[in-house]
């Protein structure tokens, strides 16, 4: 099963009058278990886009399936939002309940779950994203630290379950062991429950660690859709849109540059310590 | 949500939009006058006229008037159906046995509609031409004389310029918090009254947290920058009395006048 999106065209109204299309003609196919990785310039329709992905949007033109369910059909929404969880930008500015644990418990409870159903997907949920269940089911969700904050908010949305798990930028304003921590857990999430994960990044650097596949966003438009070491091989392209590479890239561009032959693939640290290492047994 | 627009201004080079907040304030208040005053439907015919003459000025299309007529249509409906049913006269048009129509009940709504039209209409012309900022400007200057009197007319204004600031804001926030509680499971649409308010506690809970953020928020960033209140301040769009103003201001009260001279005389 997978999410097919077939010629997918949208565009805002406002006042009644549609606004130019955000979205035009997308075309692609998300695989279970893939880490899909999208990038694109700030307006390029990203959020436009995986707003469809539960029907918070929906188009006339094009179709959106997740595991089969149309996404156009009213009625196939409920059951696709219990598959898709959706982490928006600062999800923490979502945090209503009194205590954490209701907090968590608001997607289960919505889901008509019974009691001990939500208790244990409440735990199961704290505990991924490292929070521990004594320690902060009954505090307020608004007396934690900003990382905490923000891995409460996300377990709000893992406590549903999803298949498909999409998050808009989840790491931004985040300091750097934050960021490691949700990247970790991202990958937790993937290799032990084979979540299907897509996510909105800037970071270059995360994207081609972690992702499979890589969408990039320009203008509305498919501009590349492949495996990270495909897309980022495409530097050149990349940064006349106005994008960045990674800066193992960026380094391999230079060595290309001053003489030193390295494959354009190259886009992580692992990638250039494996091709280190062979040219060093080869000497 | 998006659509609410509260004093929608457009923005213009007309000589309406160019006056002095203050005189348009003025002349509003002296508009309002005129529609009170009116006694008999016919001599609405005055504010009418110089409710158009402003229009053509202003370079404003009728469609925003009926945009801001669109709300109160039910009210207005409905005063004109109670005038309808609960006006006595003579003069009957139909008889419904029960209920009869009367040619003075009917004068009697279509009266108090024509008010109700003209005065949402004048008073959409000022937030029509005038930009938030320039109205709290010219009411701050208008009301600072009542400061003798300790009244905070410094503080009223920067209040409702924050206010207005932050409309689109909060809508833009209310919309994103309804975003991500609906896609949590939260149904915002099924239930009786008492379940739908109940679910709307976690948008607002939300809300009212990030409101008071961003109050502080501002309020770091406004002293940051030296803000101490009103004394001493000055500005960078100093308010001037020109001579269209001064002419804008006659032409109001020459239309007063003449109305009263056609309500004394008639
Ligand atoms: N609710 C909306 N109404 C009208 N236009 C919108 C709305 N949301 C986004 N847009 C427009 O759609 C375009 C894409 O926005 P978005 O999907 O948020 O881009 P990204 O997430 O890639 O930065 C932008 O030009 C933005 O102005
Ligand atoms: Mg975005």
């Amino acid at each position: 099963m997978s999410v097919v999106v077939n010629h997918l065209t949208y565009a805002y109204s406002e006042g009644g009058k549609p606004l130019p299309p955000t979205l035009i003609d997308l075309n692609f196919t998300i695989e279970e278990g893939e880490f899909l990785g999208i990038i694109g310039h700030t307006g390029s329709g990203k959020s436009t886009f995986v707003k469809h992905l539960n029907g918070l949007i929906a188009s006339e033109k094009g179709v959106v399936t997740v595991d089969g369910h149309d996404l156009s059909e009213k009625s196939e929404r409920k059951i696709v939002r219990s598959l898709v969880g959706m982490v928006f930008q600062y999800p923490e500015y979502q945090l209503f309940a009194e205590t954490v644990y209701d907090d968590v418990a608001f997607g289960p409870k919505n889901m008509k779950c019974d009691e001990a159903e939500i208790k244990k997907r409440v735990v199961r949920a704290m505990e991924l994203v490292g929070l521990d269940v004594d320690r902060f089911s009954s505090r307020s969700p608004f007396e934690l630290s900003g990382g905490e904050r923000r891995r409460a908010a996300i377990a709000g949305v893992l406590a549903m379950e999803p298949k498909y798990l999409v998050l808009d930028e989840p790491m931004a304003g985040l300091d750097p062991k934050g960021r490691e921590e949700i990247l970790a857990l991202l990958e937790r999430l993937r290799r032990e429950n084979g979540c299907t994960i897509i996510m909105i990044s800037h970071s270059m650097d995360d994207i081609a660690r972690h992702a499979t596949k890589v969408l990039v966003l320009e203008k509305g438009s498919v501009y590349l859709f492949d495996k990270p070491e495909i897309v980022f091989s495409h530097a050149e392209e990349l940064m006349s849109i106005g994008l960045s590479v990674p800066n193992v890239t960026k380094i391999c561009i230079e060595m290309n540059r001053r003489g030193v032959p390295i494959p354009k693939t190259i886009c992580t640290e692992n990638a250039f310590l494996n091709w280190f290492k062979e040219g060093r047994k080869h000497a | 949500m998006r659509d609410i627009t509260l004093g929608q201004f457009v923005a213009g080079n007309s000589v309406i939009h160019k006056l002095d907040p203050r005189s348009k304030i003025g002349m509003m208040i002296l508009y309002i006058v005129m529609t009170f005053l009116v006694k008999r439907i016919y001599f609405f015919a005055i504010p009418l006229a110089y409710l158009i003459i402003e229009l053509i000025l202003s370079g404003i299309s009728l469609r925003y008037i009926l945009n801001a007529l669109k709300p109160i249509r039910i009210l207005l409906i409905l005063m004109f159906v109670l005038n309808l049913v609960f006006t006595k006269g003579e003069n009957v048009w139909l008889d419904l046995g029960f209920w009869q129509i009367t040619g003075e009940a009917v004068l009697q709504s279509c009266f108090m509609t024509l008010r109700i039209i003209l005065l949402v209409a004048g008073a959409s012309m000022l937030t029509l031409t005038t930009s938030p900022l320039a109205l709290t400007d010219g009411l701050e200057r208008l009301l600072s004389p009542l400061k003798v009197f300790r009244f905070p007319a410094h503080e009223l204004a920067m209040m409702m310029t924050i206010a207005l600031r932050f409309i689109p804001t909060l809508m833009d926030e209310s919309d994103k918090i309804r975003s991500a509680q609906m896609a949590r499971g939260a149904d915002f649409e099924s239930g009786n009254v008492f379940r739908r308010v109940k679910s709307m506690i976690p948008i607002l809970i939300p809300l009212f947290v990030s409101s008071f953020r961003k109050a502080d928020e501002l309020a770091i960033a406004m002293e940051s920058r030296c803000y101490h209140g009103g004394e001493g301040r000055t500005r960078l769009h100093q308010l001037r009395f020109r001579l269209p103003d001064l002419i804008a201001i006659l032409v109001t009260l020459l239309f007063v006048a003449s109305l009263i001279v056609v309500l004394v005389l008639f």
